[in-house]
């Protein structure tokens, strides 16, 4: 079976997902485009939308309709040629509706897995839960006759374990998409140790057709994204535990925000970053990888104490940010969330003493914004973090402290094989995580 | 054939060009729409002719608001624009970017037949009301629908890319693209001598570089890069048309206005393809009729204003207007001979690539522009205007070299 009969019936698990609808997006329009191809003129294709809510399902569709529009947009110059036969299209217009609607005619939205019985393909796409996992592929593989090929977009658990609960014998993938997988560039790359090599291939091609930045990750849970993002984050926490110590809870958890965002031109602090990704979702995953790192305890209290409370962070279901550590506004910081009075307290009130306690801000401030295109970036933050060095201020010395760390925790990642290259935890950390810089570099060295 | 009378033109006024590259502009916010830029640019030329009850007659040049606007019927809103126009006759007359030309012309012939003694002559397009993609359909509207289908999505840069790469097959590619790219260049630096254009906020360092971009016909045309290519644009000018009489009624003194001293109008079948893609022969046409009917040549020209809705129709308009021999335009723009202290100064305020493309008002744009050069009133932007040579010159096209209306203008002594 070549690349598009693979794509001619697909079901992608978790459809109307965060995750997945992004990912059912792209497939959705991979199979129109290549649907539209000469050698292709004729030929049945077919998407299972598939999830447990057609309420959520409905919403996918509007998602799918904007964000095909705004592609066709994007491509008409290409439209035109491949609806070139169409007499009845004539302006752009036209084309972007009869694109529009052909996507939209690829997608079958159900609730019922047995849909994906059918398909060559199955794009899974559920919740960050090996067992879940490992039932649906297990159910659909007994009963699908086509020996179906699973792609799994896990973000930490480990390939090969799925392969071997689930019996595929090699018949899957970690195809790791970043949120939202429809803008995020980066695609990361697993395969299992006895992964097929014609579903690598598969796989290799399907990320290319969709223009993305791959990186290949070792079989490791957490691969490099929540390989450093989990280390990352737990050293952040740890941070503020260590000034909890003389500080309130909320100036703690302000202070390192504010020196892994300002300090360090990263376009999020650690747990604005935390809140984004949910602090559900980051608890889990620790606790996915905790039991594959027997030299570590990848595991936060402060985490699990937070979820007691009831604060989770995350999104809603229209993009907007659930409260977490903090409470926002128009997208920026309004309160902080003080965990022994459990509520929030306006970030105005623990600014000007918190920022007092950081001391001076490095002078000649870089802004992330500014710093991705600036040609001359390398050595501005050389500059920049240099300056740190020569400060004796609090902010500085965390700042240091933490791009120390994260250069370690990168390292780490290269030396037990996770990443197959430094590079590729660079490319990871500034395509997936928007860093104006790899985690492996000399700023920080003494 | 000489005018029979004499012929005035005043008291111009362009609003800003606003789209992409202008501060205000934020594609995302509401805009004025076509009624405000009609009120500003007709209450603009108003006020320096001592206000619409010395208006005998008013035109308005529009290519497509029917589309971009979901409005036709423009010539009545003129009363809106000044009460003092009601009752008075107005018309909207239409030739795809040569919309503006024909209003002018419109107005001069009025003048000329003696049933009016001062013409209020404006142009005006919306078009930032669509993306571009879309606009696109809109604009082609310009050419032949029958011919839409086999075109390319981005319809007029694809025809002018095609004459683009004829004319580097003639002259060869790379010194087709370093006159495209000095027309670019040209065109930004006039306009940010303007404070109405729309690239008077442009400040990118190192313009050839942009204008040398490779075009890439995968997202865009084969051989045009967008720098090649007038943008989108809003806008409205306007300005008067008057007799001896006008100017007198106006009180508007000579030293303030330019004479017109001929004109040249002509057409070309839209279902042809052009017989030439390395000629505009319409323009060289009508540029023959208004230099015949002037009685001057290419050397009275102190300043012309041409149209330059791609940098490559720019090139071949110098060929067009007999200042550079066949196929050797690109040379002449290349060494600098239209730019502002050039031979030829053209478009001294960006011209459509440099200070805007509003379709149905560039036409009058033009006219506005060249009244301003020859009267000292350019400003920042002002060229000297030798005293051997007091004329200037629009070139307004309409679709791919189909609808042309060329004119004269002189200073009055």
């Amino acid at each position: 079976m070549n690349y598009t009969e693979k794509l001619q019936h697909v079901s992608v698990l978790g459809a109307a997902g965060k995750m997945g609808s992004g990912i059912l997006l792209l497939t959705a329009i991979e199979m129109t485009d290549l649907s539209l191809q000469p050698e292709n003129k004729g030929k049945k294709f077919v998407l299972n939308a598939i999830d447990l809510s057609f309420e959520a399902l409905q919403g996918l569709i509007e998602y799918v309709k904007v964000q095909a529009l705004k592609a066709a947009e994007k491509k008409t110059v290409q439209l035109r040629k491949w609806y070139a036969d169409r007499s009845d299209l004539i302006e752009n217009g036209d084309i972007i509706q009869a694109y529009v609607e052909d996507v939209i005619r690829m997608i079958r939205p159900v609730t019922d897995m047995k849909a994906a019985y059918d398909s060559y393909l199955v794009f899974e796409a559920v919740n960050e839960n090996k067992a879940l996992k490992v039932k649906l592929f297990t159910d659909i593989d007994a009963h699908n006759p086509h020996q179906p090929w699973f792609l799994t977009n896990t973000s930490s658990v480990p390939i090969h374990e799925i392969d071997e609960e689930a019996k595929l014998n090699g018949r899957i993938m970690g195809v790791h998409f970043y949120n939202p997988p429809a803008i995020q560039r980066l695609v990361e790359l697993i395969a299992a140790n006895n992964t097929l090599a014609e579903v690598k291939e598969f796989a290799t091609q399907f990320a290319k057709n969709l223009r993305k930045v791959i990186v290949h990750s070792n079989d490791y849970a957490g691969f490099i994204g929540n390989g450093h993002f989990m280390r990352d984050a737990l050293h952040g926490i740890q941070q503020a535990e260590e000034l909890m110590k003389t500080y309130s809870f909320t100036q703690a958890i302000y202070m390192v925000n504010k020196v892994s965002q300002d300090y360090l031109v990263r376009p999020m602090g650690i747990f604005q970053l935390i809140d984004y990704v949910g602090i559900d979702v980051v608890q889990f995953i620790m606790q996915v990888m905790n039991p594959h790192l027997p030299d570590e305890n990848l595991h936060s209290e402060l985490l699990d104490k937070l979820m007691a409370s009831g604060v989770k962070g995350g999104q809603h279901a229209d993009g907007s940010q659930k409260d977490g550590f903090f409470v926002y506004e128009r997208g920026r910081i309004a309160k902080v969330y003080d965990l022994n009075s459990a509520s929030y307290h306006a970030v105005d009130a623990i600014a000007a003493e918190a920022d007092a306690a950081l001391g001076q801000f490095p002078q000649g401030g870089i802004a992330w914004k500014t710093i991705l295109r600036d040609p001359n970036k390398d050595q501005k933050l050389q500059d920049w973090f240099h300056s740190f060095k020569l400060m004796n201020d609090l902010g500085a010395k965390l700042a240091l402290k933490y791009g120390k760390r994260s250069c370690e925790i990168g390292q780490k990642l290269v030396d037990d094989n996770v990443a197959l290259a430094v590079e590729d935890v660079n490319t990871v950390m500034m395509t997936g995580f928007f860093h104006a810089y790899g985690p492996i570099n000399d700023f920080f060295a003494s | 054939m000489k005018l029979r009378r004499k012929i005035y033109m005043a008291a111009g006024y362009n609003t800003i060009s606003l789209g992409t590259g202008r501060k205000e502009f934020n594609p995302r916010k509401e805009r004025p729409g076509l009624e405000y830029y009609m009120s500003e640019a007709g209450k603009g030329t108003l006020a320096q002719i001592g206000g619409a009850e010395n208006v005998d007659e008013s035109v308005i040049g529009n290519f497509m608001a029917a589309r971009f606007n979901k409005q036709g019927h423009l010539g009545s809103f003129m009363p809106m624009v000044d009460e003092g126009l009601k009752y008075k006759p107005s018309s909207r007359v239409e030739g795809a970017c040569a919309s503006g030309g024909l209003s002018l012309l419109s107005g001069i012939r009025s003048v000329l037949s003696e049933t009016a003694e001062v013409v209020l002559s404006m142009g005006v397009e919306v078009q930032n009301t669509q993306k571009a993609i879309y606009g696109a359909d809109v604009l082609a509207g310009a050419g032949w629908f029958q011919k839409r289908k086999a075109g390319q999505a981005y319809f007029f840069p694809g025809q002018f890319s095609d004459r683009a790469g004829a004319y580097g097959k003639k002259v060869g590619e790379d010194k087709a693209r370093l006159a495209f790219a000095t027309w670019f260049k040209n065109a930004i630096e006039n306009a940010r001598l303007c404070e109405t254009a729309q690239e008077f906020h442009n400040t990118a360092p190192d313009l050839m570089a942009l204008g040398m971009t490779k075009p890439n016909g995968k997202v865009f045309t084969d051989h045009l890069n967008v720098f090649d290519c007038s943008k989108v644009s809003d806008g409205a000018s306007a300005i008067a048309i008057l007799s001896e009489e006008g100017l007198n009624r106006c009180g508007i003194d000579k030293k303030d206005a330019v004479e017109v001293v001929g004109f040249g109008h002509a057409v070309a079948d839209i279902t042809q393809d052009p017989e030439d893609l390395t000629r505009l022969t319409t323009i060289e046409q009508a540029v023959k009729m208004a230099f015949d009917s002037a009685g001057i040549t290419k050397d009275d020209l102190a300043t012309a204003e041409v149209h330059d809705c791609f940098s490559v129709a720019g090139v071949l308009i110098t060929e067009a207007l007999g200042f550079a021999n066949e196929g050797k335009g690109a040379d002449f723009v290349a060494a600098g001979n239209t730019a502002r202290n050039g031979i030829i100064p053209m478009n001294t305020t960006g011209g459509l690539i440099g200070w805007g493309h509003p379709t149905g008002a560039t036409g009058v744009h033009q006219a506005v522009t060249i009244w301003e050069q020859l009267t000292g009133k350019a400003g920042d932007a002002q060229i000297t205007i030798p005293a051997n040579k007091p004329y200037g010159m629009t070139i307004n096209m309409g679709g791919d070299d189909k609808t042309v209306v060329a004119i004269v203008y002189k200073t009055v002594e």
